[in-house]
């Protein structure tokens, strides 16, 4: 006859067992979960909604090294952050294309604007659009320029434009165009006239 | 700022440097102390001489010079080189890619690559290649006050300065030898005797004397002259007779240059009139050090090319008749700040910044694009809107070194970039983005390419001097 005390041992110990198995196992979902959560790169902003309108983007090329005017046509929320954002993506999603003019990281991202008066636009890059950008004195300007044109081009009033990084100065985009100070609009238009940039 | 004047001086006299002289280029490397002995990097040795390229194959180090090939392997003392065996007389290193080999065998590694006499004064660090020397005769004037006639075999552009009781010229750039009767004594009691001295890379010439001394410069450069202008101390007072002070007011000393650039060579300016602005081109190789700036390649790092690029276009410029200040010399690593202010400091004539590129084609120049700044304050000027008093002259320039290399058939454009230093200078500065030629991104480290680039910054820098010169 097996004694009640080791019945009762083997039922606690089996109890102990079961209960363990159903949380490793809960943790294991959980950590696949996560994994599949940070590999999803896909926006989680609520896509913009507003009327389709036609927009001039300023997207640079890099075998003529200029800029090139290039209607496209996209939805456009009614607000005029919103608005400078959704036209900077836009730009941005033709750099990020696999025939782009001028391939910019798939992972880049405008992450927002700030427009402040009078005449201030602040743009936010992620770290990934400066990190992962081709160092050149060119194929810098040729992105600074092309976000300030199509930004200035589309929302009026803006006469100066400073370029952030993860919300952050920066001394370089990716170690020659100046991002610690403001671009004046003008300046740069003048330049991209001028120079064919 | 005033830690910028010194920037060439610390260089030169906190670090172990080798100069080398060759009929293409006279310039200087830094030296490293390891494993007891003295190492250089053997590309920076022998790119300004050719067209070289090097890559790291396990524990060796395989490079092509010209058309000669090395095989180097990482703590052996024997290589190969031309396919012979070749004793190093101490281990190759290498170190980030770099292959370095103990000073004391560059005089048989660089006569097996080159073909040619190479003499190297080993104690010194001076590395002469072929007959490149430069001599020098010293004759003594009776006249009064005495003066000292130095004639040398071709032109030269010491940088002088005085101490109690002499006054030297150091030669960082001239393959200087020692002359004939070293020292020289002369039969006077005012100039009294000239010393030939060479070390760490420079060579110096020392002249005693128990006045104040003037120097002045004439036939192109070739003949310093030094006149005694002032009465001979008292004797018996029991000091030191104190030697280029200022001397009387009739008769100006020649301007001793701010250390770590060059002077100017020329007649000494008259009495009254007013003061000579040096010639001096600033070159400066971007990045360097831990910034690798673009990759243009694998293996090959923008600041590396922008290195071998502004040696060349010193030489270009040197034979244009500027004195020319490079930034670094070796892979030193300068803020952009520090650029600026070497430039601000030396109120050079022309401030060149080199940058190299894998995209396009032929070459870029860029003058400032300027933000919009606060306005000057009385004479001091918005930092980062420095340049915009000199930006019509940077654009002429500009557009001179675009017009020069085109007539190469060299293809280039103007262009406007928010790049600094740029904006920082009150001088005249350009920026040039050295693009692949006909053989793609191959092109940039060559020298052949790069001097072709060189010869027409240098010819654009001259065909504007006389502008950049009135400049206020």
């Amino acid at each position: 006859m097996i004694p009640r005390h080791l019945t009762l041992g083997v039922a606690v110990l089996l109890v102990i067992v079961l209960s363990m198995g159903i949380y490793l196992n809960r943790m294991r979902r959980s950590a696949d979960e996560m994994q599949r959560l940070a590999a999803d790169t896909r926006p989680v902003a609520a896509p913009a909604s507003g009327p389709t309108e036609t927009v001039t983007l300023y997207v640079a090329d890099d075998v003529i090294g200029s800029l090139r005017s290039q209607s496209a046509q996209i939805p456009l929320p009614g607000g005029r952050q919103q608005r400078a954002e959704e036209l900077l993506r836009a730009l941005l999603r033709i750099y990020q294309q696999p025939d782009s003019p001028h391939p910019l990281a798939p992972t880049a991202e405008i992450r927002s604007i700030y427009l402040v008066d009078p005449g201030v636009a602040v743009i936010d890059l992620n770290t990934a659009f400066a990190d992962q950008h081709r160092s050149s004195i060119l194929g810098e300007q040729l992105t600074v320029n092309s976000l300030v044109e199509t930004l200035a081009a589309n929302v009026p009033g803006i006469t100066q434009v400073r370029i952030l990084v993860d919300g952050n100065s920066r001394e370089t985009l990716a170690g020659h165009a100046d991002l610690s100070e403001f671009f004046d609009v003008n300046a740069v238009g003048q330049a991209v006239t001028q120079g064919g940039q | 700022m005033a830690a910028l004047i010194f920037l060439g001086a610390s260089t030169s006299a906190d670090q172990k440097r080798l100069s080398i002289y060759s009929s293409v280029a006279n310039y200087t490397l830094p030296v490293t102390d390891r494993l007891g002995r003295e190492y250089v990097g053997l590309l920076e040795v022998l790119e300004p001489l050719g067209r070289i390229s090097a890559h790291l194959d396990g524990q060796h180090w395989k490079m092509r010079f010209n058309n000669s090939d090395g095989d180097f392997v990482a703590g052996r003392t024997r290589a190969k080189v031309r396919g012979r065996d070749l004793d190093l007389s101490g281990p190759f290193l290498i170190e980030n890619s770099r292959g370095m080999v103990p000073l004391s065998s560059l005089n048989t590694l660089l006569q097996r690559f080159l073909g040619n006499q190479v003499n190297l004064h080993e104690a010194a660090r001076r590395l002469f290649i072929g007959d490149i020397a430069t001599q020098v005769t010293a004759q003594l004037d009776s006249s009064t006050p005495p003066r000292l006639v130095l004639n040398f075999t071709a032109p030269v552009n010491p940088t002088i300065s005085t101490e109690p009781g002499k006054l030297k010229m150091v030669f960082g750039r001239e393959p200087l030898v020692p002359p004939a009767n070293n020292p020289l004594a002369f039969e006077s009691s005012t100039i009294s005797q000239t010393n030939f001295s060479e070390s760490n890379g420079t060579a110096e010439l020392t002249i005693a004397a128990s006045a104040p001394l003037m120097a002045s410069f004439s036939n192109n450069g070739r003949t310093i002259t030094i006149t005694a202008t002032g009465q001979p101390a008292a004797p018996g007072t029991g000091t030191s007779p104190v030697v280029g002070e200022a001397p009387p007011s009739e008769s100006p000393p020649a301007p001793v240059p701010a250390p770590g650039t060059s002077p100017v060579t020329g007649e000494t300016p008259p009495p009254d009139s007013a003061p000579v602005r040096l010639p001096l081109a600033i070159v400066d190789p971007a990045h360097g050090g831990a910034e690798r700036g673009a990759a243009l390649s694998e293996t090959l790092a923008e600041k590396n090319v922008t290195l071998g690029f502004g040696r060349l276009l010193r030489h270009e410029l040197e034979r244009q008749g500027c004195a020319v200040m490079l930034l670094r010399e070796g892979d030193d690593s300068l803020t952009l700040d520090q650029r600026a202010e070497a430039g601000n400091a030396a109120r050079a004539l022309i401030y060149i910044s080199l940058h190299a590129a894998s995209e396009g084609n032929g070459a870029r120049v860029y003058t400032a694009l300027l933000s919009r700044e606060g306005p000057d304050q009385g004479p001091f000027h918005a930092w980062n809107a420095a340049q915009t008093h000199a930006l019509p002259l940077s654009q002429s320039v500009a557009a001179a070194i675009v017009n020069e290399m085109q007539k190469r058939e060299f293809s280039a454009r103007s262009l406007s970039a928010s790049l600094r230093p740029l904006n920082n200078l009150v001088v005249p500065a350009v920026a040039v983005e050295l693009a692949p030629g006909p053989n793609g991104v191959a092109d940039l480290p060559s020298a052949n390419y790069q001097q072709k680039a060189a010869a027409a910054i240098a010819d654009a820098v001259a065909s504007q001097r006389q502008r950049l010169e009135t400049q206020p």
